[in-house]
């Protein structure tokens, strides 16, 4: 029988253009917040989640360079990888080696630089999300599959583009809440309908920006989260509830229904069981806003809307704060920023500071059960974590 | 720290200053047209100057540099000018100065020293700083200063819709000859890769938005804020202030950082009308400030060059301004010259982009 796995500590830097900065100089900040928060020196391993640093910024073995940037020598290191969804995986790898008893520290780090190169470079690295060979080889890049995407279930659906303006509105007005976040000011529809394209029907304001993070979380096993320190003084135990992964093909063309994200619902599902409760038991849900098509097909992939109801239930403003389901409470990727490969790490931390209750002018009420789910590719592997406070 | 002074000993101060930008005028609308893009209210400025088909940043240069000797008539002569410098990023020679085919055409030859200044936009107003240099140590008893270009902006790049001609001359000279007295200046430097054009190559490249904060915002509000200190003045000592001027929304964006309102910009803000001359854009805003000021008026200056640095000035306009206005052309009425240029394969042609060999 597995351990239970609890927070010790998080960390992170604001999400920014982080003009004069390293990849090592972030990692090393977020990692030292969060272990000066768990009150420990020393981790038995440390897990770095990272789509980009090779293309980015010309670095690979860059878990090892983050232990070292960190003081953590000689711990054990490794860079986890899967797309977009590297944050998520990173935090997957250092539960499961908590939970099997293989560590009784660790740490995870989200972590990507991306404005050290101009934005063709950053599209053609966010690009080898894609199937090289069915995709990106005949030029499709990441945000062209997602407004094939987003073309289809406008089509389909027939409505205007402006019915995804809730998402891209509620992501800004909670980024406003959240000092940590990118874009830290408030959007109306009339920006969004107005926004330039990117990739038609996808706009600037439908994606989430470049930019550059790291979030760090300290894992152990969740009786030492409950008897740390002083009660007084120790912040409120968040257990992780549930991991689950679940992967899919990576080209949209060899899906039965590109607009049916199987591994969105599959993980989702599996996860849910595993922490024995039901969607209806969320406080909130950080779903992986890259676009927000994305939203969309999330939040109907893991059954909260039918299919084609998202945009509806979103118009109602059952996503908003203190809605049925608070969505990217701390503005999501779309608000807070999308460092590719830390965005899952970011959701994972954000999600402690509400069931903590510290997420400030953003803080959802009583909350006590979120999930998190970080996605790869165009939904091709997804990251699914259930957290509760305890 | 490197704390140099911000002004010369004895004072120096402007005697003369020109402006010239060409006629041609080419409609953002018909370069976003060309490169299938919707001209939907979001192009950065409305037209861009163009220069004629016999004009270049030295014939331009030649133009600018005869309106400041005529507003410094009776304080300096051509042949007394003891240097001729150009600054600009759109040199017609790689190798062999502007400078001497200006100090020829204006007869400043033979004794005088001449030199071709490039620090991407801030070349002209690097100029005016080595000419200050030259008259504030009696190497000179007056020089002149250009910063002038034929700016170059790749054909579809975003910075097509910018890259404009023009620009402006000034003669320095001693402070109590001057039509303005330079109050003081300081120059900020770093190596910061924004924007830049490698050898052989016909168009800059740039870094997006790198050449924003880090870049132009960073260098401009440190050499502005560090003049103010250093000379105990505040924004609003000021009529007017000049910025280098890429597009309308950068110029803005630092006045309000630093303090000056729109009303200090709004009047030097050249890129509105005509784009970014680059090396030109300094002090063309000059000029159109120079224009408008009354004796006892301040005027704050700020360039920016890519690569990266800024020359801040602070100047006090005397009564010789009044005298001096009207023997040259205004800024305006190079301004209102406008000859508009509707399809984009004659813009090509008179960019100099369609080359046959």
């Amino acid at each position: 029988m597995s351990r239970e796995v609890g927070v010790l500590g998080i960390g992170q830097t604001p999400v920014a253009e982080h003009w004069g900065r390293s990849i090592r100089d972030l990692a090393a900040e977020a990692g030292r917040a969060a272990l000066a928060e768990a009150g420990i020196e020393r981790v038995d391993a440390i897990y770095v989640g990272n789509m980009a640093s090779g293309l980015l910024c010309g670095q690979e073995n860059l878990a090892t360079l983050v232990a070292d940037a960190a003081g953590l020598l000689p711990a054990e290191a490794v860079k986890i990888e899967a797309a977009c969804a590297s944050g998520g995986a990173a935090v997957r790898a250092g539960y499961q080696a908590i939970a099997g008893g293989l560590a009784e520290r660790v740490l995870i780090l989200g972590v990507e630089k991306m404005t050290d190169k101009i934005t063709d470079a950053v599209t053609a690295a966010l690009a080898t999300a894609a199937d090289a060979d069915y995709e990106a080889a005949h030029g499709a890049s990441f945000v062209a599959l997602n407004a094939l995407l987003m073309r289809r279930y406008l089509d389909e659906r027939r409505v205007d583009r402006e019915a995804f303006a809730p998402f891209a509105v509620l992501a800004h007005r909670n980024a406003a809440k959240n000092p940590n976040a990118f874009f830290r000011h408030e959007i109306t529809t009339e920006d969004f309908v107005r926004s330039p394209a990117v990739a038609e029907p996808i706009t600037v304001l439908d994606s989430a920006g470049i930019c550059d993070g790291a979030a760090a979380v300290v894992l152990a096993p969740l009786e030492a989260c409950r008897s740390r320190g002083s009660e007084a003084r120790r912040p409120r135990a968040v257990r992780i509830a549930a991991s689950a992964s679940v992967t899919d093909t990576v080209a949209l063309g060899a899906r039965r229904d590109p607009l049916v994200w199987e591994s969105v619902g599959g993980s989702a599902r599996k996860a849910l069981q595993q922490a024995g409760v039901s969607l209806k038991d969320l406080d909130f849900y950080e779903p992986h806003d890259a676009f927000t098509i994305v939203t969309a097909l999330s939040l109907e992939a893991i059954g909260f809307a039918e299919k084609f109801r998202a945009v509806d239930l979103a118009k109602e403003g059952r996503f908003d704060a203190g809605g049925d389901l608070p969505i990217c409470t701390l503005g999501g990727l779309k608000g807070r920023g999308h460092p590719v490969g830390a965005s899952g790490t970011y959701q994972f931390v954000e999600a402690v500071q509400q069931l903590r209750g510290a997420a400030g002018a953003a803080q959802v009420e009583n909350a006590r059960l979120g999930m998190v789910q970080s996605v790869g590719g165009s939904g091709s592997v997804a990251l699914t974590h259930v957290l509760e406070a305890v | 720290m490197n704390s140099p002074a911000t002004r010369s000993h004895p004072p120096v101060g402007i005697l003369g200053y020109g402006a010239y930008v060409p006629e041609g005028r080419v409609p953002a609308k018909v370069l976003a047209a060309a490169w299938g893009r919707t001209g939907d209210g979001r192009l950065p400025v409305e037209e861009k100057s163009v220069p004629g088909l016999d004009e270049d940043t030295i014939t331009m240069a030649i133009e600018a540099a005869r309106h400041a000797l005529a507003r410094a008539q009776g304080t300096v002569e051509a042949s007394r000018l003891g240097a001729v410098f150009v600054g600009s990023e759109s040199k017609p020679y790689a190798v062999k100065p502007s400078g001497t085919v200006v100090a020829e055409a204006i007869g400043a030859v033979p004794w005088t020293s001449t030199a071709d200044f490039e620090f991407a936009c801030k070349a002209g107003t690097e100029a005016m700083r080595a000419a200050m240099a030259f008259v504030g140590s009696g190497l000179a008893e007056a020089a002149l200063a250009i910063g002038m270009d034929a700016a170059q902006g790749k054909p579809g790049d975003h910075l097509e819709y910018t890259a404009a001609a023009g620009g402006g001359a000034v003669i320095v000279g001693p402070a109590d000859l001057a039509l303005a007295r330079i109050d003081g200046s300081c120059s900020y430097v770093t190596d910061t890769p924004d924007f830049f054009r490698r050898q052989h190559l016909h168009y800059p490249e740039h870094g997006h938005r790198f050449t924003g904060e880090p870049a132009y915002f960073q260098h401009v509000e440190a050499a502005s804020r560090r003049l103010l200190d250093t000379l105990g003045q505040a924004p609003s000592d000021y009529r007017f202030a000049v910025f280098h001027q890429p597009n309308p929304k950068f110029v803005r964006k630092a006045a309000k950082a630093l303090g000056f309102t729109e009303a200090q910009v709004g009047p030097t803000a050249v890129v509105d009308r005509i784009g970014n001359t680059y090396s030109g854009a300094s002090l063309l805003g000059l000029a159109a400030a120079l224009d408008r000021a009354r004796e006892g008026d301040r005027i704050f200056l700020c360039s920016y060059g890519s690569g990266a640095g800024s020359d801040a000035f602070s100047f006090t306009v005397t009564g010789r301004i009044e005298e001096a206005r009207g023997r040259a052309p205004l800024l305006e009425k190079h301004l209102d010259r406008r000859r508009p240029i509707a399809d984009y394969g004659a813009y090509l042609r008179r960019a100099g982009a369609v080359r046959t060999l």
